[in-house]
This record gives C-alpha cells, structure tokens and sequence, in this order.
C-alpha cells in the first residue's frame, strides 16, 4: 500500500486508491475497546468476502496496560497478521512511540492529538501523520463525560472513511453488537461512529478502497480459533465437558457452558484442574466423549488423570491453548512450548495422540477429528493449539453443518460377551461398554489405572504388561500409517525444507512465497498430526538440503526446539535443524527468512 | 477448503467380538443376584479386615433391592478399600488417588439414569482427596460415597492418614501423631453434605440400613463406616465394639436430622460417638440445576436439530 500514497497538499479533493490489502494496527489500552474495532473490522471483511487475519495482545491485568489489535484484510490469500502495518491508530502518547516502529515506511499514523503531544521532527518525513482530537470529538458527538467511551467507535468511523468502507454494513454491525441493550445505547453508538465518519480529514488527501474479495462463491463466518474449537466440538456430538478457568483457555469453556444446554449437555466448573478432567474422563466412561481443556499450569496438573485415560484407554480430548511458560509463565504471549507435555507429560510409558490445528477455520474441524480419533482408537486425543490461533479472528467459509453434526451418544443394548482390553481383537483396539450395558455372560468389565487383564482385572504378570504396553503403543502406530502424509507447500525439492506446526503454517507459507519470489528454493511443510507422525516424512525430507523445524519455543540444551527434537531422535537425520524464539510474539516473516538464511550458510 | 480426515463412522462398540443378539428380558422375569453372582474377584485384604463386612453388606442390598449387574456402578480411587470394584461383578472403576468423587460426578452428571456408589478409605478422602470431598459435597451431586475409615495408611503399611488419633505412633510418626485429625462427620456437615450417616463395618445390619437410606437420598450421601485395620491399627475401634467391651451406641430417636447445629453437636461427642444419620436435608441437587438449565435452553430451541441449533450460532458471527 506504501506504494501508493502520493504527496499532496491540503484542501486538494481526496483520491481514491485502490489497494489489494491493507494491515492496521490499532494501538491504545486494554480498556479503550480496541479489540471492539479490530472485531468489527474484521467482521466486516468476512461479510465482503475478503479475507482477514487478526492479531492482539492483551495485558495480563484486569484492567489498563497498553493493548494492540492488528487487522490485516486483504481480497487475496492472507496467511498472517502482517509484519509491518500500513496504518497505525494510535490512542496514547506511549501507542504512538512503541507502535511507530510497527508502521511501514511511508505508512500513516493516524493519532489522538488529544492525547499524542509530542511528535519527534524526524518521524514526520518517515511517516504520513494524520491528527484528529479523538477525544474532544467523541465527547462532543455524544456527551458524557469526557472518558474514554465511545472514542473506539468513533476512530471506527474515520478508518471507514478512509478506508472507504461499507457503511450500511457498519451500522448493521454496530447495531447486532449492541442489540438486546438500551436504544439509546445503539443510537449513541451511531451517532459516534457517524461523526468520524464525517469528520473532514484535511490532512487527509488521499482514501483507500479495498479491492473486492476473490471468495465471492461461499457464505464466510467470522471467529476466533477459540469459538471455533466450542463449535466443532459442539459438532462432534460432545454433550459434557468440565473445566476451570485460566488464559487463555476460559473463552472454551465459557462458551460451551453457555451453548451445551441447548443440546442437553453440560459444561461444569470444577473445584480444580484435576477434578475437571476426572469429571470429563467419568462422563467419557458413562459412554460419550466428554472434553475438557486449559492452558499452561493447568495442563501439568491434569497429567496424572490422562496417564490414567491412556492405560484404561478412555476416550477423552483435552484442549491445551498453549501460553508462555514455564510455572505462571507469560499468561497472555503465544508459545509453542507444551509439545513435549502433550506427547509425553506424564509417568510411564502412556500413548496418546496429539493434534495441533494451524488456523481458525481448522481448530472447527480439528476439534471434529479430535473426537473421532479418541473414539475410534479409544484413547485421549490434545488437542494442541496455542495463544496466537485462539484470540485471532479470522473468516472462513461456512461449513456443512447438516453433513457434518454426527451423533455419538452411547449404545446401551445388551450384547453377548464383552472383553474391553481384547489382546485377541482383530484390529487390535480396545472398546469400551457403558455402565447401563447388559452382558448376557454376567461378566462386567473394569476400567483401571492398574495393569490389567483383558476385563480389566488387575495383574502383576510380566507377560500381560508386556503384552498391554504393546496393544496401547501398537493401535497408535496403527494410526500413524493411517494418516495423511503432509503435502510441501512448494516445490517438492530444494535447498530449504522450512517444517512447522500449529499457529506458524499461515507464517511459513507466506515466508516460503516471499523467498520463491527473491528466487530462492523455499519450500514449507505444516504437520498436524504430532503424536504419531504420519508416515513419509523421511522422503519429503530427502528433497531437500536443508530441514528447519520453525517453532516458538526454546532451543534447548542440545540446540533443537521440541518438534524438532522428536523428528531428529525418530529420523536420524543431521540435516533437520531448529528455528526458535520466544519473544512472546507470533512469527513475523523476516524473522523466519533470516534465520533460515543464517542458518543455511 | 477444509475438511476432515476422519470422517464421523459409527463404531461396532465392541470392536471385533460378533454382536450376537440378547432378547430384551423385562425385569420382572429377573431374580434377585446372589451373592455368587454379583462377587468377582476375591478380595485382596488380609483376613479379618473390616472391609470384608461392607462388601458383603453391598452384595446384601443389591440382593435386596432387585438391583441388576448392568445398573450397579462401582467407583474407587486408591487404597486397601478402594480394591473394591474389582470383587463387585458389575460396571467399575478404579481411578487415580483421591479423585474417585470427581470420577463419579462425571458419571452422575451425564449418565443420570444410574446410581453411582464410590466406596475408599480416609486417606482418599480426607487427605489426598479433600476438596473433592467439600465440593461434590457442596454442589450436592447426586452419588453415595462410603468411606471405610481405618485411621491408618493400610496400602502403603502403617503411616498417619488424617484422622489418625492424636498421639498415634506409626512409620511417619515414630514419636506419635501430633496433628489434630479431621472428624468426618463436621467435615461432610459443614461441606454442605446433604446425607451424613456413621456407621461400623461390625455392625452389620445398621451398615445395610444406612447403605440404604444413603441410596434413597436424593442428593450426596455420605457414610463413614469404621473399618478396622487388624493389620496396622487393630483394635482400633474396640469402644464401639460390644463384643470387646465396647458400646455402639445409636443416636436417640429424639434427633432432629434436619437440624445443623445439633448434628454438629453430635459430631463432638467423645470418642467412639454415637452411629446412625447424623444429618438429613434435600436440597436440589446439581444433577437437578443442570437438568433444569437444560429444559429451560431446549425450550428456546424446541423442534430443531442439533444441526440446526448449532446453524444459528454460525449464522449470528456472519
């Protein structure tokens, strides 16, 4: 978009640019409802079949600390949030100097000049900068007190004038958004966002218009990845789910306690972690899936109960939206450091599956597949995404929910004979029977925690622990020749292989169209499927010079982040290599590219 | 586009073994279990523990209360007495230290056409278990839940549990117990138990008795019975054994079991107390508030499918 501001002078009629996308970076504090704007804008984008992608961060505090939103819309393919933005709105002295950095050359900073005094000479022929009393205005358009209410919708209303947005479709907005409350709310809402809207930006000579979406042919949704776990696993037919609140896990939980009723299901808070995935794995026991889920701490706490779910084989899916860690850790900053948990957290040898979602629209269905696999192989599925996929907000076209929504509750009719921990069953996995299940032999089974017999009887034989270590490790590996090898993103041979998981695919695969397009052999792999790993890996790895594992966690003592330590102990293979940060902060694309250079070297 | 790479199939529930049809026998034609049939394995506990009597008495009321294997729902945690799902013959589960009553709340919760018994001893539940204990208690879900109470670490060979008496020599505690022990009757009734009855594993009709009011009560029911431990603690219980000498002694008719204040009274009474129900209230269950937001949610969204429930929330982020 740099590109196309041109230098004017005041008071000369507005050009209207068109432009493939744009990224704006909204500044303030946590209290100012700039999450409100960055979701409208996004929404809206969603409704114009354009693409979008979001980014915040939120300070860990109840209330204050200085807080961003990104929003980058685009009528094309849009893989991140965006590293540098094109505009910046900026509430604060202290947005306006930590932000500007953020701004592209050229970019405009549109500021409160209520609030921003002090302008630095220099930044003034880097940047357009563009000042309007926010404040004062919003004040003056509406009443009150001269607070902070009602500034966000006003700045909404200068950024759709500027980006000469779609009105009527803002104000339906805007309405949806505060329906249900006072009229007077709504009209005040309006009358705000009116006033920005008509608020003469004399410095203001140039305005934007996006470029109509490419996405014309489907309807989008519009949510953040954590709306769309709920969703899917409302989907999946799972009616009961228990767990306790913590960030950036709560917005899960809250939203299935207020949706599950509606389809005679239960979400229930538990006194603690462990008490929350021992209601779910009790509920899972009583004959359907149950989830529940939590964030860094909370995950250490529940792996007693899941070594529990891995030896009696209970199917159950536990949700980690992964935070910065350890202990406490950095509660509200994205971090890829729970894979080594996740795989193998825990006492003894417990097999689970572990599969990362790498962007909203695939937490839905990953949340779907999440309980199809812990039923069909009768084990706990993580469900494993992160901090940066669960708060953005991204649009996606509308699933099939006629085909999709399945039933799962359970069958209770009487059967024959029944052996869960069958070392004889042909497929060689366990199934269990509901307690309300008759068994015309008159022999129930047990679930345990104990090593067992094939009705769950407890054992001290060498021989049976060897034989039931064997049938939970084998239905996994069974699995893992079941799942879909990955597909390079790219050319299937080159100099760099860039591997990542979870939240960086949409980072990896632009860093990959930006190096192809410098003429560099860039190619991208994304795994889902972590624990097990799909088969044929090594052969997409042998394409290729170079294999760096891009993740958000720390290198390590041996130099390897956790991904890559587990493909370089299951390949053998020197050429896999670690790219890793944790700075708290998504993956920008240059960071990638130079380190992947660096490394290559 | 995106799309699944495990489709929804409906699972044969038991893998591979044929589904040989049952005809659907009504309950009328079916005889009460014996005990031959409703015992699995033979306990693990050492001759002439307490534990012995309580199982015995369990197989006794789903003798005489018609109950069938395939609604009989057994849960324990961790300990001597927590084996006991093993020697029911009927649904079980023997789940991790002290979360049995999470477990069972699960089940309780979302299965509400069972009744869910947890049987475990003092360790799990007042120590390793504690909160569990408050909360299920507080939220009143609708389980019973036996605590074999033993005074001692049995599983494990004689270390302090939580209501070891004060001055009680054992491994962790070679010079005697010095912390005050929990008085599980105060424990349950300040909770917000809604069910407190005491009983003793050598009592074996008031055991029943109390089993089966606790199964009647429409809330969670709570029952300490002393069990002795002959192996670590013996003798531990001989005041409340008439045949030792001791005296059980019942609580007088005259109780009010409604009455919070009296029932926490009668918790203070000097050692080997009094037996029977402490305490008595309904209280709407949790199994009832969550039945109940159910109704109230369905009915907003009375004659659609799932499907198209859930279509409504997509279309509201449109």
């Amino acid at each position: 978009m740099s590109s196309t501001i041109a230098s004017g002078t005041p008071g000369q009629v507005p050009q209207i640019s068109q432009i493939p996308e744009a990224v704006i970076r909204i500044a303030g504090n946590s209290q100012d409802g700039i999450q409100a704007i960055g979701g409208f804008l996004a929404r809206l984008a969603g409704r114009s079949e354009q693409e979008v992608m979001t980014f915040m961060t939120i300070p860990s505090t109840i209330s204050g600390g200085p807080s961003i939103f990104q929003v980058r819309i685009g009528s094309g393919e849009v893989l991140s949030a965006g590293d540098e933005a094109d505009m910046l709105l900026a509430f604060y002295q202290h947005s306006y100097e930590n932000h500007l950095g953020s701004l592209k050359k050229g970019g405009i900073v549109l500021y409160d000049s209520d609030h921003v005094k002090e302008i630095q000479p220099e930044n003034l022929s880097k940047y357009r900068h563009v000042g309007v009393a926010i404040s004062g205005l919003t004040v003056e358009a509406i009443g009150g007190s001269g607070r902070d209410k009602g500034k966000n919708v006003f700045a909404l209303g200068l950024l759709a004038r500027m980006f000469d947005l779609s009105v009527p479709k803002l104000h339906k907005l805007l309405e949806e958004r505060f329906a249900g409350k006072d009229p007077a709310i709504v009209e005040n809402a309006l009358n705000c966002f009116n006033a920005g809207y008509n608020y003469t930006l004399a410095t203001a000579h140039e305005l934007f218009c996006l470029k109509p979406g490419e996405n014309v042919d489907h309807n989008q949704v519009v949510m953040s990845g954590n709306e769309a776990i709920a969703l899917g696993l409302l989907a999946a037919g799972v009616r009961f789910g228990a767990g306790y609140p913590i960030t950036p896990w709560s917005d899960i939980m809250e939203m299935l306690r207020r949706e599950l009723p509606k389809y005679g299901g239960s979400f229930i808070q538990g006194e603690d972690e462990i008490a929350s995935i021992s209601m779910a794995i009790g509920a899972s026991y009583g004959g359907r899936v149950a989830v529940t889920g939590s964030s860094g701490p909370g995950i250490s706490l529940k792996t007693e109960a899941l070594g529990w779910a891995s030896m009696a084989e209970m199917p159950l899916v536990i949700i980690d939206v992964q935070r910065g860690g350890p202990s406490t850790g950095m509660p509200t900053s994205v971090e890829q450091s729970d894979l080594n948990i996740a795989c193998f957290g825990g006492h003894g040898d417990s097999p689970r599956v572990v599969l990362a979602p790498s962007n909203v629209e695939d937490c839905f269905y990953t949340a779907i597949e999440a309980v199809n696999l812990a039923r069909k192989y009768s084990t706990p599925v993580i469900l494993l995404t992160d901090q940066g996929i669960a708060t953005r907000i991204e649009a996606f076209p509308e699933p099939d929910l006629k085909k999709i929504c399945q039933d799962i509750s359970p069958d209770l009719s009487p059967i024959a004979d029944h052996k869960p921990y069958d070392l004889s069953a042909a497929d060689g996995i366990t199934r269990h029977i509901a307690p309300g299940t008759r068994v015309a032999t008159g022999k129930y089974p047990v679930v345990t925690g104990l090593e067992h017999d094939e009705l769950g009887h407890p054992t001290g034989s060498p021989k049976l622990h060897i034989a039931m270590t064997s049938k939970r490790r084998n239905k996994l590996k069974k699995l893992g020749r079941e799942l879909p090898v990955p597909k390079v993103y790219g050319p299937p041979e080159g100099q760099i292989l860039l591997v990542g998981w979870g939240s960086a695919q949409g980072p990896i695969q632009e860093a990959v169209k930006t190096a192809r397009a410098a003429g560099e052999a860039v190619s991208g792999l994304h795994i889902k499927y972590i624990n097990p790993l799909p088969e044929g890996l090594e052969q997409i790895f042998e394409g290729f010079r170079h294999v760096f594992v891009v993740e958000l966690n720390d290198e390590g003592l041996y130099g390897y982040g956790q991904l890559a330590a587990v493909l370089r102990a299951r390949y053998c293979n020197p050429k896999i290599r670690g790219i890793t940060k944790v700075d708290g902060l998504t993956w920008k694309i240059r960071e990638i590219l130079d380190l992947a250079r660096a490394l290559a070297k | 586009m995106n799309s699944l790479a495990f489709p929804f199939v409906p699972l044969s529930r038991t893998g591979t073994i044929p589904l040989s049809p049952v005809p659907p026998l009504p309950d009328t034609d079916r005889k009460p279990l014996t005990k031959k049939e409703v015992s699995a394995d033979h306990p693990t506990w050492c001759p002439g523990c307490g534990d012995f009597s309580v199982l015995a008495l369990y197989f006794k009321m789903i003798e005489k209360r018609k109950l069938w294997h395939e609604k009989i729902t057994t849960v324990a945690g961790i300990g001597c007495s927590s084996r006991f799902p093993y020697f029911v013959q009927a649904h079980g589960a023997h789940y991790i230290h002290g979360r049995a009553l999470p477990f069972a709340s699960g089940i309780s919760l979302s299965r509400p056409d069972l009744h869910v018994f947890v049987f475990g001893g003092d360790g799990d539940a007042f120590s390793i278990g504690g909160n569990h204990f408050n909360h299920t208690a507080r939220k009143n879900i609708k389980l019973t839940y036996v605590v074999m109470d033993n005074q001692v670490y049995g599983l494990t060979k004689n270390q302090t549990s939580p209501t070891t008496p004060l001055g009680r020599k054992s491994k962790t505690d070679a010079w005697g117990n010095a912390d005050r022990p929990i008085n599980p009757m105060k424990q349950a009734i300040s909770a917000g138990a809604t069910f407190v009855g005491r009983t003793s594993a050598t009592s074996p009709n008031h055991v029943l008795e109390m089993m089966e009011a606790a199964m009647d009560h429409d809330g969670f029911s709570f029952i300490e019975c002393l069990s002795e431990c002959v192996e670590f603690f013996p003798g531990a219980f001989d005041a409340a054994i008439p045949r030792k000498g001791g005296k059980f002694e019942l609580i007088p008719p005259t109780h009010d079991v409604t009455d919070e204040y009296a029932a926490y009274r009668l918790s203070d009474n000097p050692w080997p107390g009094q037996f029977g129900i402490f305490y008595k209230v309904n209280r709407p269950t949790k199994n009832a508030s969550e039945a109940k937001i159910i109704a109230d949610h369905k009915a907003k969204v009375a004659g659609l499918a799932d499907w198209q429930i859930l279509q409504k929330s997509f279309d509201r982020m449109k």
